[in-house]
């Protein structure tokens, strides 16, 4: 378990490096990093799953399963959007050469 | 197993995080989600053996229907449908920490009180990020044509938002918080989401789903709190911060603050005020002049919109500016930082016909040069070249940087209609004297000035 202010420490150090992370990037690659941002916190999925696996009551169930569902959904639809889109940078690029 | 469980989260925060910073550059964007998605692999095979859990056949039913789903969408959908497809992909995600909040504070088994608290707080921001989620889906996906806007919607919107938080503080402050609270919470702030949503236009939505791209990850990273797992805190900051980075970009880009964005429900039905009824008249000109007057021309500068890509016109425009160069003539593409539907949307259109990046101008780059273009060929593009931007001060567009198209020697509009833009504003570029229109669908326009190139 992480407590008190070591979690504020985490907070604080992974908030500057998602900034710096960013800073510069550019313009045309703005959608694709929003898509592969969206990917990222598709980690929910991890969470859902812990708290699926410590329902006990059917209601919890019900809820935990929807859960995981829907942060399969993000953790995967991230995935193929974000790769589809930069799959043409690739291509792209190796035409040019 | 509780140190291989904490190395693997903590292997999977590194390779999301050099993931991210791979994706921040075209050279190696294509390694860094492979990087990325190693590590959601990592993470979620490894929470298997969490120790103390069961239901894992419901589990791996939840994971295979909601994974199965999204690949299949996800490779189906159309490139120019993808900003829809990122708002509800992210909608799952924050739906996803709403349950999380859900579940924890129907067990009530919290640590400390600052868990309940923050439960709480990912419970709310999650749901709105949902539920906005899914109506920004489907205003882009266009099953909702029309904005709802009515007096007194900021007060009723804000008293809304006000009961979801008085309830969130009953739920906070209650040992084992009552079912019926917490339903009425998420009831609360679901519906707070659809509100909030519902009255903004279609052409600041891709702002609104980069905000709830932020709210996601910070809703994400509270209920890593919660949990106490180091990957979804770090992970949920990471989108967070980078989030509001990307939205604050997006917002500047259109020239516009965020707040302005949220609460002005611009591009609605409040842009008919104040606007001049344009005076002149749109003159027309047929594919054989336009293709003479661009295969003659020295420079050609071409304008693309959304409109391009919705008639999926990017490929046959890319061949025909292959003509015209075999013919001698410089070829450019200007591209406005919101054309298409997002920031950079546009380019990986573009990228997608072949057309490579050093053809590919950004606004600062390209808007001297069209004073010695001969020809500024503008297709599907609307608001991103109305010169009322720069002269109309009662314009709810005034102000937002454009590319000035109506410099150019000559103007060709490819316009599939007279009807306004996406935005509903009179474009005052369609009746200048050195315009001309080329009605027509962007793809069978295309197709008719290739034809008419190669007969020169």
């Amino acid at each position: 378990m992480i407590e008190g202010f070591t979690a504020l420490y985490i907070f604080m150090l992974a908030a500057f490096t998602g900034y710096e992370v960013i800073a510069r990037v550019p313009v045309i690659l703005h959608t694709p990093l929003m898509s592969g941002s969206n990917f990222v916190h598709g980690i929910v999925l991890v969470g859902a799953m812990v708290a699926m696996g410590h329902a006990d009551t059917g209601l919890e169930k019900v809820i935990g399963f929807i859960g995981v569902m829907l942060a399969a959904g993000n953790a995967v639809g991230g995935y193929v959007v974000t790769e589809r889109m930069l799959e043409m940078f690739k291509s792209s690029k190796g035409k040019n050469k | 197993m509780n140190s291989l469980i904490q190395l693997s989260y903590f292997a999977a925060a590194v390779l999301f995080i050099m993931g991210l910073k791979r994706m921040s550059s075209p050279v190696t964007a294509r390694g860094g989600i492979v990087w990325a998605g190693l590590g959601m692999v990592v993470a979620t095979l490894i929470t298997f053996l969490w120790p103390g859990m069961h239901n894992y056949a419901w589990m791996t039913l939840a994971i295979v229907v909601g994974g199965g789903l999204a690949w299949y969408t996800g490779k189906k959908v159309a490139m120019t449908d993808m900003p829809q497809m990122i708002a509800i992909y992210n909608g799952m995600g924050g739906g996803a920490a709403a349950a999380i909040a859900a579940v924890e504070l129907l067990r009530g088994d919290f640590h400390a009180p600052t868990f309940q608290v923050l439960a709480v707080a990912g419970g709310l921001i999650g749901s709105v990020a949902f539920s906005g989620s899914m109506v920004a889906f489907a205003k882009l996906q266009g099953l909702m044509k029309r904005s709802l806007v009515f007096s007194g919607q900021q007060f009723i919107n804000l008293a809304i938002f006000a009961a979801a938080l008085a309830f969130g503080f009953l739920l906070m402050a209650a040992d084992l918080p009552s079912g019926l609270n917490i339903l009425l919470f998420f009831a609360l702030a679901l519906l707070f989401g659809v509100l909030m949503t519902l009255p903004i236009g279609g052409a600041d939505m891709p702002v609104v789903i980069s905000l709830y791209n932020a709210l996601t990850g910070l809703a994400v990273a509270f209920e890593g709190f919660v949990l106490g797992n180091a990957a979804m805190i770090i992970a949920g900051t990471v989108v967070g911060s980078a989030g509001t980075l990307l939205t604050q970009l997006m917002a500047k880009a259109m020239n516009r603050s965020l707040g302005n964005v949220l609460f002005s429900g611009f591009g609605s039905g409040a842009a008919a005020e104040g606007e001049v009824a344009e005076q002149g008249e749109m003159k027309e000109i047929d594919a054989t002049d336009a293709a003479v007057m661009m295969a003659y021309a020295d420079t050609v500068i071409i304008v693309p919109g959304y409109g391009m890509a919705v008639a999926q016109a990017q490929h046959k425009i890319w061949e025909f500016v292959q003509l015209l160069e075999n013919r001698g003539v410089t070829v450019k593409f200007a591209i406005h930082p919101v054309a298409g539907r997002m920031p950079g949307h546009m380019n990986v259109l573009l990228a997608e016909a072949g057309v490579p990046y050093d053809k590919i101008f950004d606004l600062e780059e390209i808007n001297n040069e069209f004073e010695k273009a001969d020809v500024a060929l503008v297709i599907g593009a609307n608001d991103v070249v109305n010169p009322v931007a720069r002269s109309n001060p009662e314009s709810p567009i005034y102000g937002m940087p454009i590319l000035n198209a109506d410099k150019a020697k000559n103007v060709i509009c490819v316009k599939r209609g007279k009807g306004k833009g996406f935005s509903g504003i009179e474009n005052a570029l369609f009746f200048l004297d050195n315009t001309r229109m080329l009605y027509g669908s962007g793809e069978a326009v295309a197709g008719k000035l290739i034809t008419e190139v190669k007969q020169l």
